[in-house]
């Protein structure tokens, strides 16, 4: 079973159908207890890094996500929870997150061309830079949905993949049994089923 | 790069999709869900949904189809029709829409936009404008393209974007039904002055008035339609092919 945790943001039902789609059990829950039984964990999010950081303090679900990731467990953040993974995000200020993978989230603005709209939204192609379990369904070319205007920094080590978009932009990063997409799998079609499905097989 | 995107938009009414020629003479061409997962399976890049029903059952049935596509379609979902307060926006997020449009609410309420970007971001905020040539000018059309509201549009798109809308869906009333290709001089007007998404719609009877579109005005990012689609007149997947054929960025 995937916990998909709730910390009380964003819209999760897309998410939680998406995991049915593939034939995976999967519960939205902000319970310590079921998220300790579940298998995986999904941190979702959308919305303003520094409100979604708190509540995942206040919630008590950092601590409980911690516990569970150094026990050894599958975790996947996606799009604001993948930043969440990271030191540090510079999103109107300076604001901690959970500091499973070393780098930072800076603004795209700092690194794309000037006349290039942000947000960074719509279909790209995945430039895959490492292999990856979560790739092993993929093809050449594949693209996946992007809704971003930060980017995740100084985290070579951990990228998996990148997307173009006048600069190369964290896609996905990987460091131990923690995960992370700056897409939206579960609105990237057939793509971001077969991600999810390798997620699932981990 | 970000891959030019192609959309069908699915007028809903009790529950059935239709599709006005000039938005006028309503047909029923057939379920909404099984469309949608249709056109998902054919690489649509994003499904807008339409509500043109009035009544309170309508709106209810409407919701109801909605969560149905939302949990078996997975690609971007946008959603339109009676949206007039940020509780309508709510409604139709909590449905599993992931960007919301509004048209004679942002008209009606001009504070809306803002509201709602504030709350839910910008990037699901979309104003949809219907648009027409009166009195050498563009004007913005309420009410489904019934009523003129005596506004310049280009002037006002540009306002609802400063105020937080993060796309712009311009329909030419002009061009719509017509098939004759899209409003090339209407969204040169619009692009030129936004700097976010702008999706072309109204005209495209045939392949090539996609290909037209993306070559002429590279600025523009999306193509709509509806009854070419549904009636296969053009077939999704063969568009995208041609699309990248023609060396435009198409997902494929």
């Amino acid at each position: 079973m995937i916990a998909i945790i709730d910390y009380g943001v964003g819209n999760l039902f897309s998410l939680q159908s998406s995991f049915a789609a593939i034939g995976s059990e999967a519960v939205v829950s902000s319970d310590p207890k079921l998220i300790a039984s579940a298998d995986r964990l999904i941190l979702p999010g959308v919305g303003a890094f520094e409100d979604a950081a708190q509540k995942l303090r206040s919630s008590g679900m950092a601590d409980v996500i911690k516990r569970e990731v150094a026990a050894g467990k599958p975790l996947m953040g996606i799009c604001l929870g993948m930043q969440l993974l990271f030191d540090k995000s510079y999103e109107y200020g300076e604001h901690d997150g959970l500091g499973l993978i070393g780098g930072n989230v800076r603004p795209i603005a700092e690194v794309i061309d000037k006349d290039l709209k942000i947000p960074h939204i719509g279909w790209n192609r995945l430039i895959v830079k490492k292999p990856s379990p979560l790739f092993k369904y993929l093809n050449d070319g594949d693209c996946v949905y992007f809704v971003h205007s930060y980017y995740a920094t100084d985290c070579s080590d951990s990228v998996t993949a990148v997307a173009e978009y006048s600069a190369e932009l964290t896609a996905s990063v990987e460091k131990g049994n923690v995960f992370g997409c700056q897409f939206h799998p579960e609105k990237s079609g057939d793509v971001g089923l077969k991600i999810l499905k390798a997620f699932c097989e981990l | 790069m970000i891959t030019k995107r192609i959309i069908p938009c699915l007028d809903v009414k009790n529950g059935r999709v239709v599709k006005g020629v000039n938005f006028e003479r309503l047909g029923d061409v057939a379920s909404p869900v099984e469309l949608a997962q249709y056109y998902s399976s054919c690489g649509a890049d994003e499904l807008v949904f339409y509500d043109i029903t009035a009544s309170a059952e309508g709106r209810a049935l409407f919701t109801d189809i909605l969560t149905e596509t939302a949990r078996k379609v997975f690609i971007p979902l946008t959603v339109g029709g009676g949206i007039n307060t940020v509780d309508d926006f709510d409604r139709v997020l909590k449905c599993g829409a992931d960007k919301v449009s509004v048209n004679s609410g942002a008209i009606r309420n001009p504070d809306l936009i803002y509201q709602a970007a504030k709350l839910y971001g910008d990037q699901c905020v979309v104003i949809s404008a219907d648009v027409k040539r009166q009195e050498g000018e563009f004007r913005v059309y309420a009410k489904g393209g019934r009523e003129d509201t005596g506004m310049e549009a280009i002037s006002w798109i540009k306002r609802c974007v400063d105020n937080g809308a993060g796309e712009v869906v311009l329909n030419s009333i002009d061009t719509d039904g017509v098939k004759q290709g899209f409003d090339l001089e209407m969204l040169e007007a619009v692009s030129n002055v936004v700097n976010v998404p702008v999706i072309a719609s109204g005209g495209a009877g045939k392949i090539e008035d996609f290909l037209t579109l993306f070559r002429t005005l590279p600025k523009v990012d999306a193509g709509l339609a509806a009854s070419i689609f549904h009636f296969g007149e053009v077939k999704i997947s063969d568009l995208k092919a041609e699309m990248a054929r023609a060396g435009i960025n198409t997902r494929v």
